[in-house]
């Protein structure tokens, strides 16, 4: 399809060797560039704005020279501050003094939080903790069941004790605040060293629902409460993550569906909105597609470089 | 002759707002250029006038002559067949669960056929589903059970209980994904050995970013897409990619999503869309 913004970079800066500080002229047809690639990639506009005015500021004043080439300087610096604003150094799992450590899950409808929850039981058990689940989404047709399934896979016990919206319940039984409640005083009982809240899908603007969200975490106290968001999103990542981080203050983000093809700039727009790092990636249905997020290469993806 | 009196805030507001919608950058840049060449011609200097101007534009774009009916002509010997396709957590499944509804209260005889054989507890949300809304459903009790079977099995069932439509829920899969392509495909294919497919939808997430054109070219590619259903309108998100997908596929929006619950389900209408994205 197009070159790579690299490629093309290099193709704006191609008579400028030799010429000395890199004016506002001079680059002006690369911060387009740039802006046109970090849109395509789907990072928010106010997100772009800023960004490539910061990037414009450094890239001022590069001094060209007959050996560097000014497209891949700017390449440079556009992939400095994009690892910078994505986190830098990545964030382990913050466990708690006095187990069980409680992690919530949250985000919007299908963003991959059922999912997560087997992967991270998976991963957590394996590493030598003893998880517990938590099925507090009494909503979706069978997420309790499809929650049960997940702590089957991964070998871990669900607290699950209403079966929530299923073919015998249609409408939805039981209160989520409780059981989230209840199955951290399970867990503590029962001596699991972690417990893993999974929670109904929301929107942003459900005032009702994001109102039972923090409830939930008020109930629990949890030591990571954990944003779930679909790398394929479009430009509605700043206003979900914004409410999200209004309604449950979340402590890191989780990026799901990274196995597609999407560019993912959602990663930049929330990380950049919230400040919150992004911890892990998701990468596919089975309970060992997880992997520790890395800012390298997701400033790469984004940049299709 | 100053085309000036519209000033560059006005055109960045614009281009804004459009860019905000997911539109994405190609048609955004088309619009407003093609929108600047327009005011420059009428020589409109009421920014007002401008955005009646978009409006209009962005209607024509969205095209309200396209066809959208969404439910097949009726066989007079056969069930006619829905498949409803996308990527993972879409909503999908919901969408059935919706539509038999509405076929319900058409008085339609409906059936469901659950070809998610893969996602934990897919086959028992699609049931509970039918449950809600009064319709059966066609499952295996092998979890992993080869879902082109399924599909064929509740064609099949459908045929032999001479009900009016049958649907196919299948798996979420990413386009990218060859082999689950191929998996889709088949499904297809197997299928058309007994009755033709009148209808393939394809789920589209209003969440979805510049990577719903890509989802539409690839699964129109493999299965044909003739619709495209557009949920989740109901949170922030304008689901503004429908527009390059329709003008480079010519695949319309059929119906849109808006909430969790049975009845959240309506065709599409071309000026609520375009008023929705506008409003920012
Ligand atoms: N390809 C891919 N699919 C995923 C990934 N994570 C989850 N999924 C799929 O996405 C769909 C939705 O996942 P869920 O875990 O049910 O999402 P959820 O956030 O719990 O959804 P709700 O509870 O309905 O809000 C399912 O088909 C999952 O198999 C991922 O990293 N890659
Ligand atoms: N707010 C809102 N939520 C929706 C809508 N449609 C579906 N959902 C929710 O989105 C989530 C995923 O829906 P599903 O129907 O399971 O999606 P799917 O495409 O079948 O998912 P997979 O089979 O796992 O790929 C569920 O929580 C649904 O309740 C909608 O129009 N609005
Ligand atoms: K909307
Ligand atoms: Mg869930
Ligand atoms: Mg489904």
């Amino acid at each position: 399809m197009f070159n790579s913004l690299s490629d093309r970079l290099t193709a704006t800066f191609k008579n400028l060797r030799g010429k000395g500080r890199l004016s506002e002229a001079d680059i002006d047809g690369t911060v387009r560039e740039i802006r046109r690639a970090l849109l395509d990639a789907d990072v928010a506009v106010p997100v772009v704005r800023a960004f490539v005015a910061q990037v414009k500021e450094r890239a001022l004043g590069i001094e060209v020279s007959e050996s560097l080439n000014p497209g891949q300087q700017v390449v440079k610096i556009v992939n400095e501050e994009l690892v910078a604003i994505l986190g830098g150094e990545t964030r382990r799992l913050n466990l708690a003094k006095n187990p069980p450590t409680v992690i919530m899950l949250a985000g919007l409808q299908g963003a991959g939080k059922t999912t997560l929850a087997g992967k991270l039981a998976k991963h957590l058990k394996a590493e030598g903790h003893t998880p517990m689940l938590v099925a507090c989404d009494l909503q979706r047709p069978n997420a309790v069941k499809q929650l049960q399934i997940n702590g089957e896979r991964a070998g871990v016990p669900v607290y699950a004790p209403h079966p929530g919206v299923s073919s015998e319940f249609d409408t939805p039984t039981g209160d989520p605040v409780a059981v989230a409640r209840d199955g951290v005083a399970e867990a503590k009982a029962k001596l699991h060293d972690i417990v893993i809240v999974d929670t109904a899908g929301r929107l942003g603007v459900d005032t009702e629902m994001m109102a039972q969200a923090a409830n939930i975490r008020a109930a629990i106290d949890p030591d990571e409460v954990l944003f779930v968001i679909d790398a394929m999103i479009g430009q509605d990542a700043v206003n979900t993550a914004q409410a999200f981080h209004e309604g449950v203050d979340f402590t890191g983000v989780v990026l799901s569906k990274l196995d597609g093809d999407a560019r993912g700039g959602a990663a930049l727009s929330v990380a950049s909105v919230t400040g919150k790092p992004v911890m892990f990636a998701s990468t596919g249905e089975n309970l060992d597609d997880f992997e520790v997020f890395h800012p390298d290469r997701m400033a790469s993806r984004i940049l299709d470089m | 002759l100053s085309q000036d009196s519209i000033d560059e805030d006005v055109w960045d507001e614009i281009e804004e707002t459009l860019l905000l919608a997911d539109l994405g950058t190609e048609p955004t840049l088309e619009l407003v250029d093609a929108l600047r060449e327009r005011v420059k011609v009428e020589g409109s200097r009421d920014p007002q006038r401008v955005k009646a101007m978009l409006r209009e534009e962005l209607l024509k774009l969205v095209d309200p002559s396209l066809d959208r009916s969404y439910l097949p002509e009726p066989h007079p010997d056969r069930p006619s067949i829905i498949m409803v396709v996308g990527v993972n957590g879409v909503g999908k499944t919901t969408t059935i669960g919706k539509m038999a509804r509405v076929l319900v209260a058409e008085d339609k005889d409906v059936l469901l056929g659950a070809a998610d054989t893969f996602r934990a507890a897919a086959a028992e949300q699609l049931a509970t589903w039918g449950d809600r809304v009064g319709v059966p459903t066609v499952r295996s009790d092998i979890d992993g059970a080869d879902p082109a079977s399924v599909a064929f099995e509740a064609v099949s069932a459908g045929i032999e209980q001479e009900v009016d439509i049958v649907m196919i829920d299948t798996a979420g899969r990413l386009q990218n994904k060859v082999g689950l392509m191929d998996e889709l495909g088949k499904i297809k294919r197997v299928v058309e050995k007994k009755a033709t497919v009148d209808e393939v939808l394809l789920v589209l997430d209003a969440t979805t970013g510049q990577n719903g054109l890509a989802q539409a070219k690839v699964f129109s590619e493999v299965v044909n897409v003739s619709g495209i259903v557009l949920t989740k309108l109901d949170g922030t998100a304008k689901g503004g990619i429908v527009v390059a997908i329709q003008r480079q596929l010519g695949v319309p929006v059929k119906l849109v999503g808006l909430g969790e619950g049975p009845d959240d389900l309506a065709p599409f209408d071309p000026e609520a869309f375009v008023d929705a994205l506008l409003e920012g």
